[in-house]
């Protein structure tokens, strides 16, 4: 696929998806969400890669929807092609780890992309929000139950109701960023941590990414079992193996992802 | 660039920006805090200037709010909404000049009184004139401390100190703002733009970014934990490390010579 607005590459076991619709501020349209679902397509089915990293500019990580292509949607027309949906629902149930490194405006549709993600590194000039209610329509790709469940219901309410925005370090107070660094090391430091979990057995970093994101759609009980399952079948991985091995040799694992 | 209200001058690397209402004492109208930002704003993307250093004209450095522009509200009877003044004018001041990644002094050449001290304090480093007073002024109208006075007052004085300047509102000339660390400097007056001039332009010739850094790691220190305080400065470095200013700066100590830095 040619790449527009994004660039994509890879650096060792990561997979790198930069979005770049400078002009834009890095708005989300139906061509950019093409082009996501094939570059995740694409780290999907290569092995070699380990993880990704979704970022955007130091201005801005997206600042959400084109509202220009947005307010030209009919409601038939959105339901026929699905809109975003084919998106939310790609990056939702991406097998692999996604580090997303924010800096700037990440707002509407951009935090929902965000959220998607597995581990957020943020910049401190970052600025998050669900501003839809400003124009008149409230979130559409997951905000109102990833970010509620990010954060708790009266922050969630809060920015969703009043479209407010808030800052990095707001953020990892709630719980809604791992980490904020200085503007500079955003990208290296979601780099450095990508590398980190590409670094371990990809068979239990799926299983255990798969087993994180059940804890919000299943009750305690069947989530324990869930996890259960989960944690002997890694029991049969060469990886296990590896990872004890080497730790009681005192050495680095090398981990196959089998 | 010269606004209605600010003027400013570039010179040896140092962005001279003067508050130009003398004969309001420097007070703050709508134009002036628009004015203001503006300058800032633009000093943030200008790589010629490497320090800036904030005064005012005449005998004030800034008496803070014009009152007289709210002058009708307060005639008609009906309650002032200083809120909104604030969120609009003087908090974005306060933040761009805290997050500003060059220094900024502010060179107190006169008196300073309520939201113009919390925008001296807002400053980096503070030179003050031997002539300049220092008014916290807000309890004297009846109000309490805005513009960020609070957070710097007690970061600066200390709780106790604090307490008394912001309780008692005494006047504190310059002599006793030195002992109280409120300033980092007190100059004659007839030679105070020249003693500013030499510390702004040492700033001007140093390394922009790490000045920058230091400057980013100081603010956060004071409302951080030191664990997180570590964390940061270890990030920070990462960046400073990779500075050329860094590489000329160990260059020069190894070659027994002055650094010369770009700022880059």
């Amino acid at each position: 696929m040619e790449y527009q607005v994004l660039t994509v590459s890879r650096e060792g076991p990561l997979g790198l998806i930069t979005i770049n619709r400078p002009a834009a501020m890095n708005a989300l349209n139906t061509r950019m969400v093409t082009e996501l679902i094939s570059a995740l397509d694409g780290f999907e089915k290569d092995d070699s890669v380990r993880c990704v990293v979704i970022s955007g500019s130091e201005k801005a990580f997206s600042a959400g929807a084109d509202i220009k292509e947005m307010a030209e949607m009919t409601a038939v027309r959105m339901a026929m092609t699905g809109h975003f949906f084919p998106l939310w629902d790609k990056v939702g149930r991406f097998p692999k780890p996604i580090v997303g490194a924010l800096s700037g405006f990440v707002l509407g549709g951009g935090l929902e992309l965000a959220m998607s993600c597995d581990v957020l590194i943020a910049s401190e000039t970052t600025q998050l929000g669900q501003p839809e209610i400003d124009i008149g329509i409230m979130p559409g790709g997951g905000g109102t139950q990833r970010l509620t469940r990010a954060v708790g219901k009266y922050k969630a309410m809060e920015m969703i109701l009043t479209g407010r925005r808030i800052g990095a370090e707001e953020a990892k107070a709630l719980g809604l960023v791992s980490r904020v660094v200085p503007k500079e090391a955003y990208l290296s430091e979601a780099k450095k941590v990508a590398s980190e979990i590409a670094s371990k057995s990809p068979v239990a970093v799926r299983q255990a990414k798969m087993a994180v994101n059940k804890a919000f759609e299943m009750g305690l009980a069947d989530g324990l079992d869930f996890e259960r399952e989960l944690f002997y079948l890694l029991f049969a991985s060469e990886d296990k193996d590896e990872g004890m091995k080497a730790f009681m040799e005192k050495r680095k694992p090398e981990f196959s992802g089998k | 660039m010269n606004l209605e209200t600010v003027k400013t001058e570039l010179k040896n690397g140092v962005l001279w920006t003067t508050l130009n209402r003398p004969d309001k004492l420097n007070a703050f109208n709508e134009q002036m805090g628009d004015d203001l930002l503006e300058v800032l704003k633009e000093a943030e993307k200008n790589a010629e200037a490497r320090c800036v250093v904030v005064t005012g004209e005449g005998r004030a450095f800034s008496v803070g709010e014009d009152l007289n522009t709210n002058r009708a509200v307060y005639d008609s009877g009906k309650p002032m909404l200083l809120g909104e003044v604030l969120k609009r004018k003087y908090n974005p001041i306060v933040q761009r000049i805290r997050k500003m990644d060059k220094p900024v002094i502010a060179a107190v050449n006169g008196v300073t009184a309520g939201a113009g001290l919390g925008l001296a304090l807002a400053c980096d480093l503070r030179a003050a004139s031997e002539q300049a007073t220092f008014h916290e002024a807000f309890i004297k109208v009846g109000l309490a401390p805005d513009s960020g006075m609070s957070f710097w007052l007690t970061r600066i004085l200390g709780l106790a100190k604090a307490m008394e300047v912001g309780l008692l509102g005494e006047p504190i000339d310059s002599t006793m703002a030195m002992n109280l660390g409120l300033v980092n400097w007190v100059f004659p007056a007839d030679k105070f733009r020249e003693e500013v001039a030499k510390i702004a332009e040492r700033l001007a010739k140093g390394p922009t970014k790490a000045l920058g850094l230091t400057k980013r790691a100081l603010n956060r220190a004071i409302v951080v934990d030191m664990d997180s305080a570590l964390e940061y400065e270890t990030y920070l470095q990462d960046v400073a490390g990779r500075t050329r200013d860094h590489v000329e700066g160990v260059k020069a100590f190894f070659e027994k010579r002055d650094a010369r830095f770009s700022g880059q």
